[in-house]
């Protein structure tokens, strides 16, 4: 579904990315692990365009989008959750949601999509009509990833889900990528937290300054002991 | 028509009538300005350049080709909103501060430009001959003051508000979401400049007479000043911000040169008192309407809540 391929990314005389290369298949959960630095949030911003990529190719459902710029890339199926959830703070749920469906037109099934999104966070529906500002960290996650489903993405790119969220709500978030998925949308999850990525993931990659040192099913990674000892505290 | 007209506004004070239209061409400017400042979040310090571009652009299609006045006058919108679009391509890809000192810098080069081309009489400025119309120029004003809230209005309730909204609120998110980023930027730049330029021509042939210098970073400053006065983002709030700020010289003008001390004391203590506004964080509709009694009131809702909830929470126990 989604390939890169030798993905160089500058940061001015920085490296951030080298030679990058992997594959997302419909319907996976693929998690990018590594630690701070390690150019997990510039592969996906490279992939939806907002960081511009030196060289290299994305390719998503046969079509090369490396230089097609962010609000192109949107319209093509693919939705990021940015990192720090980065929702529209003085805007209402309800605003934020119908923004997130901004590039659609039809307006009868986008209420039918908002309203499935109260169903899958029955919170953010109580809070409606409240700004966005006012919701809690959890409430916001929900709410950014509420927002990038209503695009009708076929690939959704997580940014730290579980980023500043108590243990309890970190499990419940993960609860939801799952069902998310679950319900036909490919992800492509960045975390911090390889415990819970490894967990839900079917496969992973890790990330070392720039460049993947090691791949395969989550399960393998999780038993592997260099990457129990680097990422999963043993 | 136009003969009752003249008559009704013949029966008005001349000075009062001169105030009333300052106030009307302040509300076109600060409306203007709200778009692309208030709306979109860019912050622009260049605003009176297109005011100006408006005014010399008016005043030479009428001095030269004699063209009718509202024709002159959409034409001048179209020509400033055409000049801002250029100059905004390459500098609204910057943000804040660098964005501000940009159009600073701009507004500047405009006056230097039109202080020296011969086709605006360089330093001496233009003397615009009184605009052909059978409706008096303040009436006309006054129209166009209710044409642009009416726009205004529309646009702030509409997908292309919402979206400048987004690009104010966050530009990244707003990215993710599928908006054009820059695209809209330089629309609601264009879409400002557009109302900036049609005040210009309005003032133009109001006052009869333009000098480059009119339109300094003090004139800048003070459609600014209106704008945050009022509440970044509403328009209840510029037209206030806008008739406080253009009437305020004439009421004060018993203290001379001190009135620019109160001017300065007034925007300290709103910044203390009040930094969103006058109008900030206040939905001008939601008090009309709990005025008439058709909307209750946030606290009355949480009250019925609570005691719903603890009715029904007595239920259960």
């Amino acid at each position: 579904m989604l390939t890169l391929d030798k993905l160089y990314v500058n940061y001015g005389a920085i490296k951030a990315l080298k030679s990058i290369s992997c594959h997302v298949e419909e319907g996976e959960i693929v998690a990018l692990i590594g630690a701070n630095g390690a150019g997990k949030t510039t592969i996906l911003n490279a992939i939806s365009g907002i960081v511009p990529t030196l060289s290299g190719t994305v390719t998503f459902l046969g079509e090369n989008i490396t230089a097609i710029p962010p609000h192109e890339i949107v319209k093509r199926g693919i939705s990021q959750v940015p990192e720090g959830r980065r929702v529209f703070a003085n805007m209402s749920v309800l605003e934020n949601l119908e923004m997130g469906a901004y590039i659609r037109n039809d307006k009868d099934a986008i209420l039918e999509d908002i309203e499935k999104v109260f169903v899958r966070f029955p919170r953010l529906l109580e809070r409606k009509k409240q700004l966005a500002k006012t919701l809690s960290g959890g409430e916001q996650q929900m709410l950014a990833m509420g927002r990038a489903l209503m695009s009708r993405p076929k690939l959704l790119l997580l940014d730290e889900p579980s980023m500043g969220l108590a243990p309890m709500l970190v499990a419940q978030i993960f609860a939801i990528i799952q069902e998310i998925n679950a319900s036909g949308t490919t992800i492509m999850l960045v975390e911090q937290n390889a415990n819970m990525a490894l967990s839900i993931a079917n496969r992973a990659y890790v990330l070392e300054t720039g460049e993947v040192v090691l791949q395969g099913p989550a399960a393998e990674l999780a038993a592997n002991p260099d990457v129990r000892k680097a990422y999963l505290g043993e | 028509m136009g003969d009752f007209l003249q008559q009704m506004v013949g029966h008005i004070n001349p000075y009062y009538l001169q105030i009333l239209v300052n106030i009307g061409i302040g509300i076109i400017l600060a409306l203007g300005l709200n778009v692309v400042t208030g709306l979109t979040g860019q912050l622009s310090l260049g605003h009176a350049a297109f005011m100006s571009i408006g005014a010399f652009t008016s005043a030479l299609l009428t001095i030269k080709l004699g063209m009718p006045f509202s024709i002159n006058l959409i034409l001048t919108g179209f020509i400033t909103a055409a000049v801002a679009a250029l100059i905004g391509l390459p500098i609204l890809r910057l943000t804040g501060d660098y964005l501000a000192i940009c159009t600073l810098g701009f507004a500047e080069i405009v006056k230097v430009v039109f202080l020296n081309l011969d086709i605006t009489n360089k330093a001496l400025g233009l003397s615009v001959p009184a605009a052909v119309t059978s409706i008096p120029m303040p009436v006309v004003v006054w129209g166009v003051v209710l044409l642009t809230i009416i726009c205004v209005t529309f646009i702030h309730n509409s997908r292309f508000g919402r979206a400048l909204m987004a690009v104010r609120g966050d530009e990244i998110a707003a990215e993710a979401m599928g908006i054009n980023v820059t695209l809209y930027k330089v629309q609601s730049f264009a879409l400002g400049a557009f109302i900036a330029g049609v005040g210009g021509g309005l003032y133009a042939h109001f006052m009869g007479y333009i000098n480059p210098s009119d339109f300094g970073f003090l004139k800048s400053v003070d459609i600014l000043s209106m704008v945050v006065l009022g509440g970044l983002g509403s328009i209840t709030g510029s037209v206030i911000g806008a008739t406080i700020l253009s009437a305020a010289p004439e009421f004060l003008r018993f203290m001379a040169s001190y009135r620019m001390l109160v001017y300065g004391g007034l925007l300290v203590c709103m910044m203390i008192f009040r930094p969103n506004g006058l109008m900030g964080n206040v939905s001008f509709t939601g008090l009309v309407l709990r005025a008439l009694g058709r909307k209750p009131h946030l606290k009355t809702v949480m009250e019925q809540k609570i005691s719903e909830t603890s009715r029904s929470g007595n239920g259960d126990t």
